[in-house]
């Protein structure tokens, strides 16, 4: 009998029986995750004509898409948001304080990303705790809503893609480097409705938190859900934060059947960009380098954590930044590690602005929006045509290191140069 | 039954991504009717259509549209404009279940990357659509496409105008 993917296991695990890809199951989540939308979501919840939310503790409401509110409508989502939550008793709810950050930061940082589990969320980011080993879905809000009610969702099970990295990324190569060469492979519809699982001793070898930028990139390739085989290091980090206690380790079986499979040795990946409008429109550094920039930016949920300020700092160190470099981590608590170990200072001597725990300009709603023919080297996961401002700027997006490196010299740039 | 629409193509291209189709600086937008005016309004040469488009038009699209975000303004903002359905040759998958949850036709119609590409399909082309079959004829020069039909559970949902009707109409199954 051939084995089972990631995908199967997850949602079988999740119906009680076996499942094979291309069945149709329907099942309870056990956290569903939504952000400053959760306003309007709200209101076409009190359309199906239900009072309470199935489980009010498995909704977990994090503020971070425009925070704090840049405008009245935005304040006005945030205050739908606190009402409901006040309303259904619903107890995890992250308003705009020190508490707070990026929801795809935040939520495993809270416990709620745990192996085995299944996740929605209404962001297409959603996808990032697969490096929990968590089965993670972006969904609609409409979607949410019904979700909320009823308790229960409907996935066609996935078809699965495996990705293999053997070896180990050279010095001033990241993760994020490696993502966008496979972006580029895979295009951004190759892995639509699939699962992709990320295999091989090279993932192994990668800290949780580049885990995360690997899985959160998923979704850019079209993928229902990304994921990484949970280790010692992700039960290490879950360990003491776990707030539910229903989950389970779940991995692929070695025989399992896949659509479609790439492989890579990390030794042979070199820092790249993706080159504007389109995610997959991928370029070694050595293509692009001396591209003028006028903005730098690093943060998001894709590379907002402690390793890639460091990194960037670890660059920006006793040198100074040419352009704008605009610096955001991903979660209040990284703001705090990284004030408290000297990587803000570090930054703020380099001459970046350090701005508060949020998306910020990623989705041009503020903090960094970019005038006609201004080009930004962006740590995010997305350079679609005008995304962070004026419809004819331009965004390359690459590693928290080569953003820094870029932000030095004015111009985007091979962070190897630096060492 | 048989419901053949007829209504002019806007043709785009593969890969269109959800703040083409819906910008993300009016994402705090919430009320759906107001939507439609800030359609692709950063689509180079399709500046035009928040004007332009007649309710009964079509969206003719290549492969992967409505890739990037989740945001349902990307649904609403064409439903509401009165577009009838969407023809594109592969969908995302979050943009595909927004708009079966409310309601909406996608076809996913083999070829059409290539047929637009091809210029065998262009934008203010006449179309004749039925949604029931999946049958697409232009008008204008003779070209015909299939679209494939939605499954089971799809349909449901869709024909009972959406997923929030569909609950409301399954009312045992909300707890």
């Amino acid at each position: 009998m051939m084995g089972r993917t990631f995908a199967e296991k997850a949602l079988g695990r999740a119906v009680g029986h076996p499942v094979n890809a291309n069945e149709v199951v329907t099942v309870e989540p056990d956290f569903c995750m939504s952000h400053d939308n959760t306003g309007p979501i709200s209101r076409t919840f009190k359309k199906i004509g239900v009072k309470k939310v199935w489980k009010p503790e498995r909704l977990v409401v994090i503020l971070d898409h425009g925070v704090p509110a840049p405008s009245s409508d935005h304040a006005v989502n945030h205050k739908e948001a606190r009402e409901f939550m006040q309303n259904q008793g619903a107890p995890h709810f992250y308003d705009v304080s020190s508490s707070g950050g990026v929801c795809h930061q935040k939520f495993p940082e809270e416990g709620f990303a745990l192996p085995g589990q299944i996740v929605i969320g209404s962001d297409s980011h959603t996808c990032t705790y697969g490096a929990f080993g968590t089965f993670a879905t972006g969904i609609g809000r409409t979607e949410m809503a019904a979700a909320w009610a009823t308790g229960n969702i409907w996935f066609k099970v996935p078809e699965s893609m495996k990705v293999t990295a053997k070896g180990r990324l050279g010095k001033g190569v990241s993760a994020k480097d490696f993502i966008l060469k496979v972006m580029g492979d895979v295009k951004s519809d190759g892995a639509d409705y699939m699962s992709v699982e990320f295999h091989g001793d090279g993932i192994e070898s990668m800290s949780v938190a580049s885990r995360m930028t690997l899985c959160n990139l998923g979704i850019e390739m079209g993928a229902k859900n990304a994921v990484c085989k949970p280790d010692q290091k992700v039960l290490d980090f879950i360990r003491g934060r776990e707030k539910s206690s229903g989950w389970e380790v779940l991995w692929a079986d070695p025989d399992a059947d896949y659509v479609k499979e790439y492989s890579y040795d990390l030794g042979e990946i070199t820092p790249g960009v993706a080159k504007p409008h389109t995610v997959d429109n991928y370029a070694p550094i050595a293509e692009v380098a001396g591209t003028a920039i006028n903005q730098a930016f690093i943060g998001t949920c894709t590379n907002g954590r402690l390793e890639d300020l460091r990194a960037a700092a670890e660059i920006l160190k006793g040198r100074k930044v040419a352009v704008r470099t605009i610096i955001i981590p991903a979660s209040w608590n990284i703001y705090r590690e990284a004030m408290h170990d000297g990587t803000l200072d570090a930054l703020l001597d380099a001459g970046c602005i350090v701005c508060n725990a949020g998306c910020g300009p990623c989705l041009g709603a503020h903090m960094g929006t970019l005038a006609p023919g201004e080009v930004c080297v962006s740590t995010a996961n997305r350079n679609f045509k005008g995304r962070m401002g004026d419809k004819e700027s331009f965004i390359y997006l690459a590693s928290p290191r080569t953003v820094a490196m870029s932000a030095v010299t004015g111009k985007i740039s091979d962070p190897r140069e630096a060492f | 039954m048989s419901d053949v629409l007829k209504g002019r193509a806007w043709v785009f291209s593969d890969d269109v991504d959800t703040d083409l189709i819906y910008h993300n600086k009016y994402l705090a937008e919430t009320d759906p009717k107001k939507m439609p005016q800030y359609s692709f309004e950063y689509y180079p040469g399709k500046e035009n259509f928040a004007r332009e488009v007649k309710p009964g038009d079509f969206i003719v699209a290549g492969k992967n549209f409505g890739c990037g975000s989740s945001r349902e303004h990307a649904v609403y903002c064409l439903k509401e404009a009165g577009v009838p359905a969407i023809l594109a040759e592969t969908c995302s998958r979050i943009y595909y279940r927004n708009a079966i949850n409310n309601g909406y036709p996608v076809l996913f119609v083999k070829g059409l990357s290539e047929a637009i590409k091809a210029g065998k399909i262009g934008d203010g082309d006449d179309l004749e659509v039925d949604i029931s079959t999946g049958s697409i004829k232009d008008a204008t020069n003779g070209a015909t496409f299939h679209g494939d039909a939605v499954s089971d559970l799809e349909r449901d949902i869709m024909s009972a105008g959406g997923l929030i009707p569909y609950l409301k109409s399954r009312k045992k199954d909300v707890r």
